[in-house]
């Protein structure tokens, strides 16, 4: 595979996006519910959330393919709202292969040139070097059912990026695709999208997706906005119970809040905003900051240790029957067996609660 | 499986279930039994002289000469036969009117609810079925003052054999659908046209350029129960009194048999031809079904 192509290369900035108070009903269900992001030209934003929440229905309403009952798109500040989507010039990769059956990789690519009035010479040029960008130039001849589905969504890709978009939208391009090749063209996409500078909208739900890729990640639920922010912020400071629970792992341990910070554990740990702030809740604490230590007087038992290649993940049973995981490196996991009596603490990083 | 002599039975059970569980002829290229395949000639026999024997009947009797001889003369009269000529041309040039009719109608209307209007997919299913429901004469006590209308007031053209095709597109309806329905279902068109449509292309193109070529089979299916409807329809244009290719061979019959045999038989092995021939034009785009592997790249 080669590197940028000056073609490619020329391509090297993208446009902002806004997405303003969308709603979109469907029926009675109300599929956005308020949207509003803002798009930085060039950032890769992903989408996530678990099925029905509202993030496909916001990346067809950007490309055109469905409509908004209310709200504006703004596209480079330009309202396109009610532009068809022939006419918005978006490049999407479906979560379906959507290859054309009856044409070669090669004219999948050159079809979007095409309909622009290219000429065979540079279209068969520029949909070359497409493919070429996403490692399948020796592919150019074969159809669609000769290639494999990971090569099949590498050329829609390259055709989504042949027509130099203003946006790039991925609809769960990876979830048909198994776990090997997934990684591998997950990778790819990223490192195209930034040597592009193409400004990008991906919707997943898968959250190691989406959390590895986004420069922001956009946690959705029941057509709102929960909360959209960097992956470490999301994961380390959730602003709501919903991204705190529904982000990463958790354990819910029982603890007295009061004055900013929760006793859990024995130990104070500060409360994060919009915490439950006072009483009994439970403390949503991340199996990295439990620590676990084997002693002789440990009130706790270890149940179960799962070996994760360079971590471990143990799971504890604490006085009060609560089963809590916690996670550390291979080397800090040491003789932990099931059985083995361990002292648990929480590390001091502020943590999420929510009321009993 | 091997067991020692002293094993318990228990040990080989699983290995045995296994073997149970296979599906018969699978994996195994299991011969069939002599009785089996004697039960596949017969099968086999009854089925082509059931569909051979009048064809066969048909020939003899067509090449019947005098005093016993054969003789191709029916099928050589079939040519200064001038009432057959226009019967033949009247009812082909329908058939032409019927399949581009059809298809500009059904297509687009079966993309459009396909893609765009899922839920009125069974609405459209029912209407294209209802023809199968009515009886081709009481189309006709329906139709028949709308065509004696277009008779007296739009002159030659309502006059003219060729409106038949109003009607055989309707009958022509139920078959068509399922041909194409069958195909559209074999695609993710809604994907499809969402894809054309986000590079760029309008509905009419990515109909044409996008859909089209992938129901092609299923397209030249409806084509063909088109044409085949069209040449054998005799009850409406009878009772229309319009002169179709079946009223020709009809009204022929009654004034020599020989050559209206002949005729009928001709028509058969031409929409015989048609059938092989659409076939292998619809079967083309298929070349190289091979499901292949993902690499390790």
């Amino acid at each position: 595979m080669t590197v940028a192509s000056p073609a490619i290369a020329s391509n090297g900035h993208g446009v902002g996006v806004t997405f303003e108070d969308m709603h979109r009903w469907y029926g009675s269900v109300h599929a956005l519910n308020g949207l509003s992001i803002d798009i930085a030209p060039g950032e890769f934003i992903a989408l996530l959330g678990p099925s029905g929440c509202g993030k496909t229905t916001a990346l067809r309403a950007l490309g055109g393919l469905d409509e908004v009952d209310q709200g504006r798109i703004l596209v480079d500040g330009r309202d396109i709202t009610r532009v068809p989507t022939n006419r918005r010039n978006m490049g999407i990769v479906f979560q379906a292969y959507s290859l054309f059956p009856n044409m070669t990789a090669r004219d999948n690519v050159a079809y979007g040139l095409r309909l622009r009035g290219v000429d065979r010479a540079a279209r068969k040029k520029k949909a070359d070097e497409m493919l070429d960008l996403v490692g399948l130039a020796a592919q150019a001849s074969r159809y669609p059912h000769q290639m494999s589905g990971g090569q099949q969504q590498r050329v829609a890709l390259a055709r989504a990026l042949a027509i130099e978009p203003s946006v790039l939208l991925l609809d769960e391009p990876l979830s048909a695709l198994d776990a090997k090749v997934r990684r591998q063209l997950r990778e790819e996409i990223r490192r195209i999208q930034i040597m592009i500078g193409i400004t990008t909208l991906f919707v997943t739900h898968d959250q190691e997706e989406a959390l590895a890729m986004g420069d922001r990640v956009g946690v959705m639920s029941a057509g709102r906005l929960e909360q959209i922010a960097a992956p470490t912020e999301l994961y380390d400071r959730p602003k709501t119970r919903f991204v705190a629970e529904f982000v990463g792992l958790t354990n819910r341990i029982p603890g007295t809040a009061a004055n900013g910070s929760v006793t859990v554990l024995g130990a104070n740990v500060p409360l994060l905003d919009g915490s439950a702030h006072s009483g009994a809740v439970f403390a949503l604490v991340r199996p990295e900051n439990i620590r676990v230590v084997a002693t002789q007087d440990g009130g706790a038992r270890v149940a179960a240790v799962s070996f994760l290649g360079s971590l471990c993940r143990a799971q504890v049973t604490l006085p009060d029957e609560t089963l809590v995981v916690a996670q550390m490196s291979a080397a800090e996991a040491g003789d932990l067996q099931p059985g083995t009596a361990v002292r648990v603490s929480v590390l001091p990083s502020p943590v999420f609660a929510v009321a009993d | 499986m091997t067991a020692s002599p002293g094993a318990p039975l228990s040990a080989a059970a699983p290995d045995i279930g296994a073997l149970a569980a296979r599906p018969r002829g699978v994996g195994g290229g299991r011969r069939p039994s002599p009785l089996q395949r004697s039960a596949r000639i017969a099968i086999l026999v009854i089925v082509i002289g059931y569909l051979g024997l009048p064809l066969f009947a048909m020939l003899e009797f067509s090449t019947r000469g005098n005093y016993g001889s054969r003789s191709l003369d029916s099928y050589a009269a079939m040519l200064n036969n001038q009432d057959l000529i226009d019967g033949v041309t009247t009812s082909l040039q329908i058939a032409v009117l019927t399949v581009v009719g059809m298809l500009l109608l059904l297509v687009p209307t079966m993309v459009w609810t396909v893609v765009r209007v899922p839920r009125m997919r069974r609405v459209v299913e029912f209407l294209c079925l209802l023809p199968l429901a009515i009886p081709a004469i009481v189309l006709v006590v329906g139709i028949g003052p709308i065509y004696r209308w277009m008779g007296q007031h739009l002159g030659a053209v309502g006059a003219s054999p060729l409106t038949l095709a109003f009607i055989d597109i309707v009958l022509c309806l139920p078959f068509a659908y399922r041909a194409i329905d069958s195909s559209l279902r074999s695609i993710d068109s809604a994907t499809l046209a969402d894809a054309s449509r986000s590079l760029g292309a309008g509905w009419p193109r990515t109909i044409f350029q996008v859909i089209l070529p992938n129901i092609r089979a299923g397209v030249l299916s409806a084509s063909v129960l088109a044409i085949a409807l069209v040449l054998g329809e005799y009850t409406i244009s009878s009772l229309l009194s319009f002169n179709t290719l079946q009223v020709a061979i009809y009204l022929l019959g009654g004034r020599d048999p020989f050559i209206s045999v002949a005729v009928s038989l001709s028509a058969l092995v031409f929409a015989f031809i048609l059938l092989i021939v659409i076939a292998r034009v619809g079967g083309g785009g298929r070349r190289d079904q091979r499901e292949v592997e993902e690499p390790a790249t």
